[in-house]
């Protein structure tokens, strides 16, 4: 019995001194910042590869179709794409600013820029809304619901197909990003991190630079391919 | 009584929210094993259909389109619940932290989280078995899988949801290999076994999303009809196999790799003998995981691919022997002059040596166009598979589960009754699918609900074999539940066996080892390192190095 005491508390030397955020299977903070960051950069692969698929489906479609997608480009508002673009690197900036000013302990401004992030975001969805709200009124829709007239070649409705997939898991991505920062924001107004401890931050930033870079891929892609 | 009372893992802490809510690497796996046993018994049941159903021409038992059902069930019962998540997310996260010296996994809670996601998507594979089951087959080809009004849809997002289980386990498992490792533990120090679950992390991390996204195009055609896969819309459903196949290539060495690293562990613990070439075994378990990503066509040669795809594909398809050769020979030489004991784990590993080789040889077969072209979709590849799936992983697996089942529960098992299983599951896989690979060289077609006169020998054959087979699934099943409760207690290291999972008692306590972990030796020092045994409620000793 007493062995068993023992066995429970001999290696369990967590506890004295070591800090609050420090889970008990790791040795030092070090370790632990490393390990998040591996698995945050793994799980980036993973999403690459899931967009990679459609990527995929794009090429193919395109070196099949190119009138249309040269064509279905025309109806998209390059204006509007410009500015979302814009409006989503100046958001990488500043969940990159964020975890620098948590890097100097500066919360108050870190809690800014993540609500400036936050901002941006919505500002992006808000556009994309009033173009995917544009084009369901002129029925430039996925293929069985595609009703528009006014644009030439076969198939033209493989475009929208390609062009709603894809900008509407980027749009689905950056609707849980936006999860992801409200909840960084709340825990950075709560006081949990510091210049000591800041990791959920760092992997929400890591996630949302991918989600930026993808509608950097998109954008050329979709509105600039004429 | 010392031993009654010793705190370990399965009786820290009590009650079903103990359980439910554990972060426990240990216990997420036995989470896991109850599942899985529970699909691996509904995807046999089902197989025995499908060989009840053949054992005569014409109608046994059910109807053709129960049969389509009956058949596909089976095969994504048992791919996608069964052989994906088994080696992994059993013994894969019992043994992984163990192995490494570690306290847990490097996220406990996205591990509890993968399970509950299997359980979930499992919730939806099992749906459409009440709405009417899918009846594609496993594969879920396009077009069909887009017109059939059978409950495609539930299966295939449980496909999807069960992706992210998979690929949460594999992250973890990366990082815990990269990161977790005992201080001392180089990555030429670390067992096999952990080598070829960090090749198989690798191909789940990579391959897996791109299935998330083919079957999700699946659900999209099915639901909004955007046909990307629909060449009456301009869509290509030959760019859904080859989207299907990017994911399901490598997916069958997620199923082998863990066999292999099983199989490293169990010829060298029972000859007690250093493994042949450690990196030589090592490096062809990612010469493996690097391949499998270029071979993917070979499942395609009749689509209407290019020729010189087709070509290519079938040249690069013969790289795989290469490093599955260089496995195989390296355990050969390994048990050279070893000291071999029978026991039940080295059974299995010299029945996965004689049966993966089978199915190894005639994947190079397949693997040539003219002798693909001639049994494309015939039994000879029912057979194949099941050689390596069943013969190779499932052999494996077991030989692995009666190895580690001392350490999980802290009970042996019946000797004498597990090595009658042993024999009768050996003899009943041969009856049942050596017969196919006849049956599919004389013309049988896969998936057929009927056949001509001529075959109906064979198939009786095979089905007989199934029964053999079924037979000793049932004594195995008995004698490892009575073994929980009845089984002679075990002592830390019943196999005198080095890796580091057998210094700490069986079964371990919840936080691993009772002291902290060293590393005075590597995995397989057998010509210098004494393991020793120690008794249940014994007091830990460290193995002794003898020079």
């Amino acid at each position: 019995m007493s062995m068993a005491k023992e066995r429970m508390e001999a290696p369990g030397a967590a506890g004295h001194g070591h800090p609050k955020h420090l889970a008990h299977h790791f040795s030092d903070p070090a370790q632990q910042k490393d390990s998040a960051k591996l698995g945050m950069w793994i799980f980036l692969l993973t999403e690459v590869l899931l967009f990679g698929g459609l990527f995929c489906a794009y090429a193919v479609y395109r070196a099949w179709n190119p009138e249309i997608f040269h064509n279905g480009h025309a109806f998209l508002n390059t204006t509007r794409g410009t500015v979302n673009t814009l409006v989503l690197i100046t958001s990488s900036l500043t969940v990159a600013l964020a975890i620098r000013f948590l890097q100097m302990d500066n919360r108050r401004a870190a809690a800014a820029n993540l609500a400036a992030t936050l901002a941006l975001a919505g500002t992006f969805l808000v556009i994309k809304y009033f173009e995917y709200a544009h084009k369901f009124h002129e029925g430039q829709l996925p293929g069985k619901f595609y009703t528009f007239q006014g644009m030439e070649g076969t198939n033209p409705h493989v475009f929208f197909s390609v062009y709603f997939l894809m900008t509407g898991l980027h749009g689905i991505h950056v609707l849980v990003g936006m999860g992801v920062i409200t909840w960084v924001l709340a825990r950075t107004l709560r006081n949990h991190f510091s210049a000591e401890y800041y990791t959920p931050v760092e992997l929400t930033g890591l996630y949302w630079h991918l989600v930026d870079l993808i509608w950097i891929f998109l954008f050329p892609l979709f509105y600039l391919v004429g | 009584m010392a031993e009654a009372t010793a705190v370990n893992y399965l009786n820290a802490t009590r009650g079903w929210k103990s359980w439910l809510l554990t972060l426990d690497h240990k216990r997420i796996a036995i989470l896991y094993m109850a599942a899985i046993a529970v699909f691996f018994f509904v995807g046999g049941v089902l197989a025995m259909l499908i060989r009840l159903e053949l054992l005569h021409p014409g109608r046994d038992l059910v109807g053709a389109d129960t049969y389509n059902k009956l058949f596909t069930l089976h095969g994504a019962i048992m791919i996608f619940l069964f052989i994906i998540p088994g080696v992994p997310a059993i013994l894969g996260n019992f043994l992984l932290p163990l192995m490494l010296g570690a306290r847990d996994v490097a996220f406990p809670r996205l591990n509890l989280a993968s399970w509950y996601i299997f359980m979930l998507g499992s919730l939806f594979a099992l749906y459409s078995i009440v709405a009417g089951a899918a009846d594609t087959g496993w594969t879920f080809y396009t077009p069909y899988s887009t017109q059939t009004d059978t409950s495609v849809i539930s299966m295939t997002l449980g496909a999807f949801i069960l992706g992210f289980s998979s690929i949460f386990t594999g992250l973890n498992f990366i990082v815990t290999i990269h990161k977790l490792r005992l201080p001392g533990m180089t990555w030429y120090r670390m067992p096999l076994f952990v080598w070829s679950m960090y090749a198989t992390a690798i191909i789940q991390v990579l391959a897996t999303p791109v299935l998330g996204i083919t079957l999700l195009l699946l659900v999209i055609e099915r639901v909004a009809g955007i046909g990307i896969f629909d060449p009456a819309m301009g869509g290509d459903p030959v760019l859904y196999q080859h989207f299907f196949w990017f994911y399901s290539h490598p997916a069958v060495y997620i199923m082998i790799l863990p066999g292999m690293g099983i199989v490293s562990e169990l010829i060298t613990a029972h000859a007690h003998k250093k493994i042949f070439g450690y990196k030589a075994v090592a490096y062809s378990s990612l010469g493996i995981a690097f391949v499998s990503f270029l071979v993917w066509g070979h499942h395609m040669f009749v689509s209407g691919q290019s020729e010189l795809a087709a070509m290519l594909f079938s040249f690069l398809t013969f790289f795989v022997g290469i490093p599955s050769g260089i496995k195989v020979f390296n355990w050969v030489t390994t048990l050279y002059r070893g000291s071999i004991k029978l026991t039940t784990p080295m059974l299995y590993a010299l029945s996965f040596l004689f049966l993966f080789s089978i199915g190894g040889f005639t994947g190079i077969m397949l693997g040539a166009l003219a002798v693909d072209v001639h049994v494309h979709d015939t039994y000879f590849i029912v057979a194949h598979f099941h050689y390596v799936m069943m013969g190779g992983t499932v052999i494996a697996f077991l030989g692995g589960l009666h190895h580690w089942w001392p350490k999980m529960f802290g009970r042996m098992y019946n000797e004498p009754w597990a090595k009658v299983a042993c024999a009768l599951i050996f003899v009943g896989f041969n009856v049942t699918f050596g017969s196919q690979f006849l049956l599919g060289l004389h013309g049988m077609p896969r998936r057929y609900y009927n056949y001509l006169d001529q075959y109906q020998p064979l198939h009786a054959f095979s089905t007989f074999g199934s029964w053999i087979l079924g037979a000793g699934f049932v004594i195995m099943a008995i004698y490892l539940i009575h073994s929980l409760a009845r089984g002679r207690r075990a002592g830390s290291n019943p196999w005198r066996a080095l890796t580091l999972e057998w210094e700490t008692p069986s079964p371990p306590p919840t936080e691993n080892f009772p002291f902290t972990p060293s590393l005075a030796h590597g995995p397989y020092d057998y010509d210098r390192v004494i393991p020793v045994n120690v008794e249940p409620g014994g007091r830990a000793v460290r193995p002794e190095v003898v020079s």
